[in-house]
């Protein structure tokens, strides 16, 4: 966990982190993308949990990126549903398929790379934004 | 009531102890302010963002500077 003052700009990054084979690479590639400086990766979970320094933070956050491995969208769900707008990543939705996808290094790069550079769709369709991650 | 100004002494962190200070005082209500400036401590909280302000235990913001009504509605709860 990381922690960011007054500095503006902080970006929030969410994984499902989910059981099957695209949460691992949802997790995997959140991760990798906050080593990169992306973003800083935060506990999904402390949401869904309403722990309310993790909620604040969310609501506070500049940006929220959640990267989620199936079509479920857990992670997004979660942040909709404490009124968080987030820009939304869904693995199966990139052509990765759920049962199927090999939990590599290789397949994490080129999740990370795809992520930096492709855009998001955001979870409310009112909002516009729709810039890359990175 | 115990309120708590989590960060490490920044100026956004210095003017929410300000506002806090004076919500109290303008309230009257009875209240110990404290300020969390260690990063394990702020962590603990899960805030991933300063400045933030706890009461009694929880989160009310972070990242931004609450307005003084906002912060007086929250006391006086």
């Amino acid at each position: 966990m990381a922690k960011e003052c007054c500095c503006g700009g902080v970006r929030l990054i969410y994984a499902c982190s989910g059981a099957s084979d695209v949460g691992k690479l949802a997790d995997s590639a959140a991760r990798e993308l906050a080593n990169s400086n992306c973003g800083k990766m935060t506990c999904l979970a402390a949401v869904g949990a309403h722990l309310s320094g993790f909620v604040e933070s969310a609501k506070g956050a500049t940006e929220n990126i959640t990267i989620d491995g199936c079509s479920v969208a857990c992670a997004r769900k979660i942040l909709d549903h404490i009124g968080v707008n987030s820009k939304s990543y869904v693995l199966t939705d990139m052509g990765y398929k759920k049962g199927e996808t090999p939990v590599t290094k290789k397949t994490v790069d080129e999740i990370v790379k795809k992520i930096s550079s492709e855009p998001a769709k955001n979870s409310k369709k009112s909002d516009k934004r729709n810039n890359s991650c990175c | 009531m115990k309120i708590e100004i989590l960060g490490t002494g920044c100026p956004k962190c210095k003017k929410l102890t300000e506002l806090a200070e004076k919500a109290v005082k303008d309230t009257g209500i009875s209240a110990e302010i404290s300020k969390v400036d260690k990063i394990n401590d702020i962590m603990n909280y899960g805030v991933m963002i300063t400045p933030a302000l706890v009461i009694d235990g929880k989160v009310k913001v972070s990242g931004r500077i609450p307005s003084e009504e906002e912060i007086k509605n929250w006391i006086k709860k």
